[in-house]
């Protein structure tokens, strides 16, 4: 592995094609036209192939392989799209049912590839982070070569590189060559060239910051992947949802109790229909269309650190409208309006009457209300009536021991079992009337009831739904982002250019090179030999072509004729 | 207001026509001759200064339906279509100066037309926002990607272009019958333009009752005889086609029906134009392409790639994290749009490699162009309208 000295004086490292100083090919091949693929330079990858590490060094750094791992995640990434991954299924419904029921024997088949949760399956975050792992290496592989090539190229190349370019010509004797490079020098400045001068050769450079484009680009997206890879953090990602009714105050999880909410009114707008604009759409849809779901929200903090169990004390912060699309944000700690129920059942207000007509009794003074959330279990009068809650199913069902049992906490279906006492009942030894109440079911317990309880009142309120979400990693993510569209911009948007003009002995010898955009480079040139003796170049892979497509009339094909 | 846009946008739709001519006879009439009998053919120039005009005008278009409007004219099937098309002028307008390549414009023109002509199938009246929309970074995320698949698309007409002047039709090859595939495709939209605006001519309408895929009663129009009907579907309109077979409950049978209908009438057409040329129809094109210097062509639709794809990048991907960030809580999702936004994304950054370090220019690339110009349409019809996920647009 030693190192290889150019005619020219300077050392090259082992592997190198073309001299990083004076260009000459130090590997022949048999192109007309150089590889100028990283300017020639000597690769770590290239050169080393002996040890695993170099195997592995190799392996990613080869932007073959690169490609493949791109293509393997694009068609990997399609598969997930051919059915709702499981994130999507409709609410409570059970992956490994839904598939086969929904889409058959290929809905099974989906889901026991895993191709339902594909996303976050082991061999998807492998083939991201094998792009990762190649972004990097190969990102070094040929950042450090390129760099110490482009900074030590000399203005005097050697002929045989000059030769080798895609733009080139050469002249025949000329007088006043330097006259011709000065205008071509003005000419060439006034595009912004960047002129070095060596000699009596030129050699006019334009947009070498472009070349590192890529390379800024790869930092941003191993940045980003980075950003992508914290979140499997506990620390850095929080993912929590609240339920909050309207007038209710709740706690804001992971604030360590710090943070509360209150919703003061959540609401759902509706499009109005006799509105112009949309009357028509509005028509066509046939069903009502939402214009905004509001929580009227406002963010509480605690002054104190009370003793647990006591009330804490709660100090305003701020106020804000959460929309869809409008957060509330404090600290790090956003609250997006997400879900929603309308008329969720409150309270109910109930009488008594009597269930004889003839009885003519006064009852009218007994009127109570039972909160839902958290019902009171006794409601005494002054008459003397007593009614007791025995029992309080917010949810109500009947399980599967044919027993009634409620579902939850959430008062969707309340029942209510009440024992009344009259004023002549003693409630600890005797026992009252018992019967269920619910919305619309009124059903006595205990043989005949001389007392009906009578629903007269019903409060609703609605509930808002809300995701508090902290996320630590956008920060991170934001740098890639940025830094990778700097990249982009900076390699897609300018282009490298290299004018090289000689003075070989009374001839005048040209050569051009572009990293892309070739049809700018050939302007340019046209410009400087315009009215000057400088030869136009030719573009010495279309020769090659029009020599082909001759032989096979008009009908070509040039595929890999040209490398950059 | 909306009515006024919309004459704008006729207006531009007869502009683009004409500009296609314009370009066709850049191309074609050699015979032009001014009075010293030196050839002088300028319809190229002028066709690039209607095709200028033709950008203003839509454009006018779209500033004033979104006065009209309150919100950018993006956000359903119809206006995001004439967009995309409207930025596919609008690269073109731009890039022409650079190539000035009339062949372009006689590709890219009819492409812009047939975009914008498919836009209008779609329902065009004014609809109003769901809660999800209502966001500038929406705005600027959705204008964003349209412009970068603006420029993308003129890939697509360079690559198409390079393909028809290069591919040798005399020999039937899997290259022939990839070419002639895509001209079919292209086909398969006239025909289906034609075919909605023949039937709403003749005002087709036929009910059916059907069971969902939840099971429940629904009721479906066919604008279109029923080739296929919808799951264990009923007609209740009289005297309409019954179909021969149903779909199964998840498909939208009457999408369904309308592709099927499409591809058929594709077919139609492109046998009739088989029979009138007896040759591939690339075949038939390309002697009008002889002068066409494919190096440079193949140079100029990378450049399109190349500028679009930063674009694309921002709009498609960083803009629309941003927004998913603000709207849907989380910048990710996984969902089918965003998805297939990076497959389109991965798929241009597998060309630029190509390209870059392993050669592929020329025909390689040029079907590559093609290929993702077919992603970005897919992500725009098929997920939207049938791989319905978040951000479908369907009302
Ligand atoms: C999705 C991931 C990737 C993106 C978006 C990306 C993007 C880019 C872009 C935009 C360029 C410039 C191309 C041009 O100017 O035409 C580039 C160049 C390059 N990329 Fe990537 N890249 C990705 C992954 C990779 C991987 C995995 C490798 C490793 C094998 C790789 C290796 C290279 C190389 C070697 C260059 C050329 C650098 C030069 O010209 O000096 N890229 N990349």
């Amino acid at each position: 592995m030693e190192n290889v000295k150019c005619e020219c004086g300077h050392v090259n490292p082992f592997g190198t094609y073309l001299c990083e100083s004076c260009g000459k090919p130090l590997i022949e091949d048999d192109g007309q036209v150089a590889d100028m693929r990283y300017e020639g330079v000597a690769r770590r990858s290239q050169t080393y192939k002996k040890s695993i590490v170099d195997k592995i060094w190799n392996f990613f750094s080869s932007v073959k392989v690169g490609i493949w791992i791109i293509v393997l995640l694009l068609l990997a990434s399609s598969l997930g799209t051919i059915l709702p991954q499981e994130m999507y299924l409709p609410p409570g419904e059970r992956a490994s049912q839904f598939y086969e029921n929904e889409y058959g024997t290929f809905g099974k088949l989906y889901y026991q590839l895993g191709l339902h949760d594909m996303y976050t399956s082991w061999w998807y975050m492998a083939l991201i982070a094998a792009l990762g792992i190649s972004l990097v290496i190969c990102s070094l592989d040929r950042f450090v070569p390129l760099y110490r090539a482009l900074k030590t190229q000399r203005i005097t190349r050697h002929t045989k590189f000059l030769e080798r370019q895609k733009l080139f010509a050469k002249s025949g004797q000329i007088e006043n060559i330097e006259e011709s490079f000065a205008q071509a020098e003005e000419i060439l400045k006034k595009k912004k060239y960047n002129i070095r001068k060596d000699n009596g050769n030129i050699l006019a450079e334009k947009g070498r910051f472009s070349r590192w484009g890529p390379y800024v680009n790869h930092i941003g997206l191993i940045i980003f992947l980075i950003g992508c890879m914290l979140r499997f953090f506990p620390e850095m990602y929080l993912d929590e949802h609240i339920w909050v009714r309207d007038g209710e105050e709740v706690v804001i999880k992971g604030t360590d109790g710090e943070y509360f909410l209150r919703n003061e009114e959540f609401k759902v707008v509706l499009y109005d229909e006799d509105d112009e604009l949309y009357r028509e759409s509005l028509e066509r849809a046939g069903a009502p269309v939402v214009q905004k779901f509001q929580t009227s929200a406002t963010l509480l903090r605690r002054t104190s650190t009370n003793a647990i169990g006591s009330e804490p004390e709660l100090e305003e912060v701020k106020h804000h409208y959460i929309r869809v699309n409008d957060p509330l944000t404090f600290g790090e700690f956003a609250l997006y309006q997400v879900d929603y129920k309308l008329n969720e059942l409150a309270e109910f207000t109930f009488t008594i009457e009597a269930v004889d007509e003839a009885n003519e009794e006064d009852l009218s003074e007994i009127e109570f209300t039972v909160n839902l959330y958290d019902p009171e279990m006794v409601y005494e009068f002054e008459n003397g009536y007593r009614i007791e809650i025995m029992e309080y199913f917010p949810n109500f069902v009947i399980n599967d021991n044919r027993e009634p049992t409620t579902l939850n906490r959430i008062p969707d279906n309340p029942r209510i079992i009440f024992e009344v006492f009259t004023p002549e009942m003693d409630p600890d030894e005797d026992q009252g009337e018992i019967s269920l109440v619910g919305i619309q079911i009124n059903e006595e317990l205990n043989g005949e009831n001389d007392y009906r309880i009578r629903m007269i009142d019903v409060e609703m309120r609605n509930v808002t739904a809300l995701t508090i979400r902290k996320d630590r990693t956008i920060p991170i993510l934001s740098i890639g982002g940025i830094i990778f569209m700097i990249g982009l911009v900076q390699g897609s948007y300018w282009n490298h250019r290299r004018i090289w003009l000689q003075n070989r002995d009374g001839e005048i010898w040209v050569a051009g090179h572009a990293n892309k955009n070739w049809h700018a480079l050939k302007n340019d040139f046209q410009a400087i030999t315009k009215n000057t003796a400088i030869p136009m170049p030719i573009d010495q892979t279309e020769e090659n072509l029009n020599e082909r497509s001759k032989e096979i009339e008009g009908v070509e094909d040039n595929n890999g004729s040209t490398k950059q | 207001m909306v009515q006024l846009s919309s004459n704008f946008l006729h207006v531009s739709f007869f502009l683009y026509l004409a500009a296609t001519i314009l370009f066709w006879v850049s191309i074609t009439g050699r015979k032009f001759k001014n009075k010293e009998g030196i050839e002088k053919n300028r319809s190229g120039p002028i066709g690039y200064i209607v095709s200028i005009l033709a950008v203003i005008t839509s454009l006018a278009y779209f500033a004033i339906r979104w006065y009209a409007i309150g919100h950018a004219p993006v956000s359903n099937m119809f206006e995001y279509t004439t967009f995309l098309g409207i930025c596919m002028a609008l690269a073109f307008v731009i890039i022409y100066p650079i190539y000035r390549n009339n062949y372009l414009g006689l590709f890219t023109m009819p492409v812009v037309m047939l975009i914008i002509a498919y836009a209008s199938m779609f329902p065009r009246e004014v609809q109003p926002l769901i809660p999800a929309l209502q966001s500038e970074w929406l705005t600027i995320h959705v204008i964003t990607v349209a412009i970068g698949q603006g420029i993308l698309a003129i890939g697509f007409a360079g690559g198409l272009l390079y393909l028809i002047r290069v591919i040798d039709f005399t020999k039937a090859s899997n290259k022939v019958k990839g070419l002639e595939f895509i001209l079919f495709t292209l086909l398969s939209f006239v025909a289906y333009i034609l075919l909605v605006i023949g039937f709403s001519f003749a005002e087709y309408e036929a009910v059916f009752n059907y069971v969902d895929e939840r099971g429940n009663e629904a009721v479906v129009e066919y604008n279109k005889p029923a080739l296929i009907g919808p799951n264990e579907g009923q007609l209740i309109t009289v005297n309409r086609f019954d179909p021969w077979i149903s779909a199964p409950a998840i498909i939208r049978s009457d999408d369904l029906n309308t592709v099927i209908w499409s591809l058929l009438g594709g077919l139609l057409l492109y046998f009739v134009l088989r029979l009138i040329f007896r040759k591939p129809i690339g075949g038939a094109i390309q002697p009008l392409l002889k002068n066409v210097n494919p190096q440079s062509v193949d140079e100029l639709s990378y450049r399109a790639i190349a500028i679009g794809f930063p674009i694309f990048t921002l709009g498609g991907l960083i803009f629309a994290m941003i927004w998913a960030q603000i709207a849907w809580t989380r910048f990710w999702g996984w969902d089918p749009k965003e998805v297939w936004a990076l497959i389109t994304f991965l798929f241009y950054a597998a060309y630029l490699h190509l390209r870059l370090s392993r050669g592929w220019h020329g025909e390689k690339s040029a079907w590559m162009c093609v290929i993702g110009f077919a992603l970005i349409m897919f992500n725009l019809i098929f997920v939207n309208l049938v791989i319905a996920g978040l951000h479908s647009y369907a009302l």
